[in-house]
């Protein structure tokens, strides 16, 4: 199939009816509106339904039902929305249902802003609501990889009965690039004998519930969950590794900054001769520990680079466990970093190196 | 030997945890008898709430889902959608359904959307045991107005029926009560057409039933039954408000 230019809005809207994605419910909120602007007009062509929710708390319930129901479901929203809907994600995620659910971020806390930010990194990968749960959550860097993480994320969450999360900002969503709708792997997923479709004696009649009042019985559930999460690290981690053969220093960036980081250290190597590379999480959640544990084994320091005030940089910690000195660099309620501060601070990085000192 | 009751296909043989006394019960039996008596065991699919009804889906033998307080309307139009031929029924207090789910019920309502909302109007939080809810009566005492609810202080109780009614979406509303067999028939019926509203696809349907709560009113049944005619029927007139 040719390459089309498509917003990334679009892209994601495109790539989720490409999927099999037949209903969407959604609320207004910039910068993410294309989405269901999009949804609106395409899902009926299709033979889909695309309903516009009095609220977002209302637009995630709606994809309980749906979710609960067995259909292919998605609900888009961006930070404050989000925060809204948590509530929603969190029994969702407790009564195993499938879905897909795009966060466009913009800058926080509070309204905040609508340009693009990083800051809802804890809320998308730590749980976000109420409870112990985890979502897949992807974090694509260009449009087409957007696309692509779209399709994966139905067929992952079809797969394990976890919702998974696309998490953007308001760069990815806006942004205009050419992107190709690729067929993710198709995975083999079981039939959903599980969804309320009507009790018909021939299966189990059908609950989509997440009340367990029995401690044994919700500390049983738990367990399950968590027993998931531990084979959807072992198999979705996904990340990209850019020039780290010889890295001394190991940038982590996701998303937008990545980009920006890519290009500060093409720099920083021909002007600066600095030795850096990219360990780029494309899931942030499964994050990939084990990746940069291993490049904590020969690099000598890490740079996250986040537009956060300071969120990614703690997983990066944990990873690198206290071998390497972990810095970080961060700019956030819409303001987007330049490659040269980025230089800047692997610059300062080599020359604490160098001294032998950790800064 | 004649048959002379039998308990609905629709109930399961869990038995119910509601309180001695309580309307739950015959509530329960009402929608699941029209259930079983239009043929639509199979197509049922019922949501629960947050509150005194939150296990009703160990006793409706349909598909069951339970919801987030307040939002059984936005998860029964997400089933509704994606399986239109199915009956979807919501069941919820009036803690649920007319305080923080009022937005969910309102806008069910005006999309017309092709559910069912089965409402208990009780005038308290039963569940957690007591407390004021939007529908309490002027001067009654609750656990969170213990000196009887003050209009000046937290205003009036709401008439869900009355203001849904004044939706175009909605295109059946009514109102029974279940203090006396007369009325209970009545509820009956109107259960039925609320469902036969839903399944003809002429939008929204709600059945409002007047309901004791004995224990948390610190009443008998027969003095909570008593209580419901002398207090509630005159705020809460029994009719049917909206009929497509």
């Amino acid at each position: 199939m040719a390459k089309i230019l498509l917003k990334g809005n679009e892209a994601i809207a495109e790539a989720a009816i490409k999927a099999g994605c037949r209903f969407f419910f959604g609320y207004p909120i910039t910068p993410q509106n294309q989405i269901p602007e999009y949804m609106s007009r395409r899902l009926p062509e299709v033979g889909g339904t695309f309903l516009q929710a009095e609220s977002e708390i209302s637009a995630i319930n709606m994809v309980y039902g749906a979710a609960g129901a067995g259909a292919r479901v998605m609900t888009s929203s961006s930070s404050p929305g989000i925060s809204l809907k948590q509530e929603g994600i969190s029994y969702i995620a407790c009564a195993k249902l499938p879905c897909v659910i795009v966060n466009m971020v913009r800058s926080g806390p509070g309204l905040g802003g609508i340009l693009a930010a990083q800051s809802d990194y804890f809320q998308a990968v730590k749980g976000g609501g109420h409870g112990d749960y985890r979502l897949i959550v992807y974090a694509p860097n260009s449009v087409q990889e957007a696309a692509d993480c779209v399709m994966e994320a139905f067929e992952a969450s079809d797969c394990y009965r976890v919702p998974a999360m696309i998490l953007g900002d308001g760069m990815i969503g806006q942004m205009m690039e050419p992107v190709e709708f690729r067929e993710p792997k198709k995975r083999a997923l079981p039939e959903k004998t599980w969804a309320a479709t009507g009790y018909d004696g021939k299966k189990p009649r059908a609950v989509i519930n997440s009340l367990y009042i029995e401690a044994e019985q919700m500390n049983e559930v738990c367990n399950q969950l968590a027993a998931t999460y531990r084979q959807i690290e072992q198999n979705e981690t996904q990340y990209e590794k850019y020039m780290m053969d010889d890295a001394d220093i190991c940038v982590v960036a996701y998303g937008t900054t990545s980009r920006i980081a890519k290009n500060a250290i093409n720099k920083a190597r021909a002007e600066f001769g600095i030795k850096a590379g990219i360990i780029r999480p494309i899931t942030v959640w499964p994050f990939p520990t084990v990746v940069i544990a291993d490049a904590a084994q020969r690099c000598k320091a890490f740079l996250a680079a986040e537009m956060s005030m300071g969120q990614m940089v703690e997983d990066v910690r944990l990873s690198v466990n206290g071998k390497r000195p972990v810095h970080f660099i961060g700019t956030t309620g819409g303001v987007i970093p330049t490659p040269d501060m980025i230089i800047n601070k692997l610059c300062a990085i080599k020359e604490g190196i160098s001294h032998g000192g950790s800064v | 030997m004649a048959v002379v009751f039998k308990k609905s296909s629709m109930i399961t043989d869990v038995p119910f945890h509601y309180c001695p006394g309580c309307t739950h019960g015959i509530a329960h039996r009402l929608v699941a008898e029209c259930i079983e008596e239009m043929g639509l065991e199979k197509r049922a699919v019922g949501v629960c709430p947050v509150g005194c009804a939150v296990f009703a889906y160990k006793y409706f033998n349909c598909d069951m889902y339970e919801a987030a307080h307040g939002r059984a309307p936005a998860v029964a139009t997400g089933a509704k959608r994606v399986h239109p031929q199915n009956l979807v029924f919501t069941y919820q207090g009036d803690g649920d359904l007319a305080s923080i789910g009022m937005a969910e019920i309102v806008h069910a309502a005006a999309r017309g959307e092709k559910i069912t909302a089965i409402f208990i109007n009780n005038a308290i939080y039963g569940m957690t045991s007591g407390q004021m809810a939007p529908t309490t009566l002027i001067g009654q005492k609750t656990t969170t107005s213990p000196y009887g609810r003050d209009a000046e202080h937290c205003g009036y109780p709401i008439r869900v029926s009355e203001m849904l009614s004044t939706l175009d979406g909605a295109a059946y509303i009514a109102r029974v009560s279940m203090h006396d067999i007369p009325n209970i028939n009545k509820a009956k019926k109107a259960v039925r057409q609320a469902f036969e509203t839903q399944m003809a696809g002429k939008g929204f349907s709600l059945v409002e039933f007047l309901s004791t709560c004995p224990t948390n009113w610190g009443k008998t049944p027969v003095e909570s039954m008593e209580w419901l005619k002398e207090h509630m029927l005159p705020y809460y007139p029994l009719g049917v408000y909206k009929e497509a």
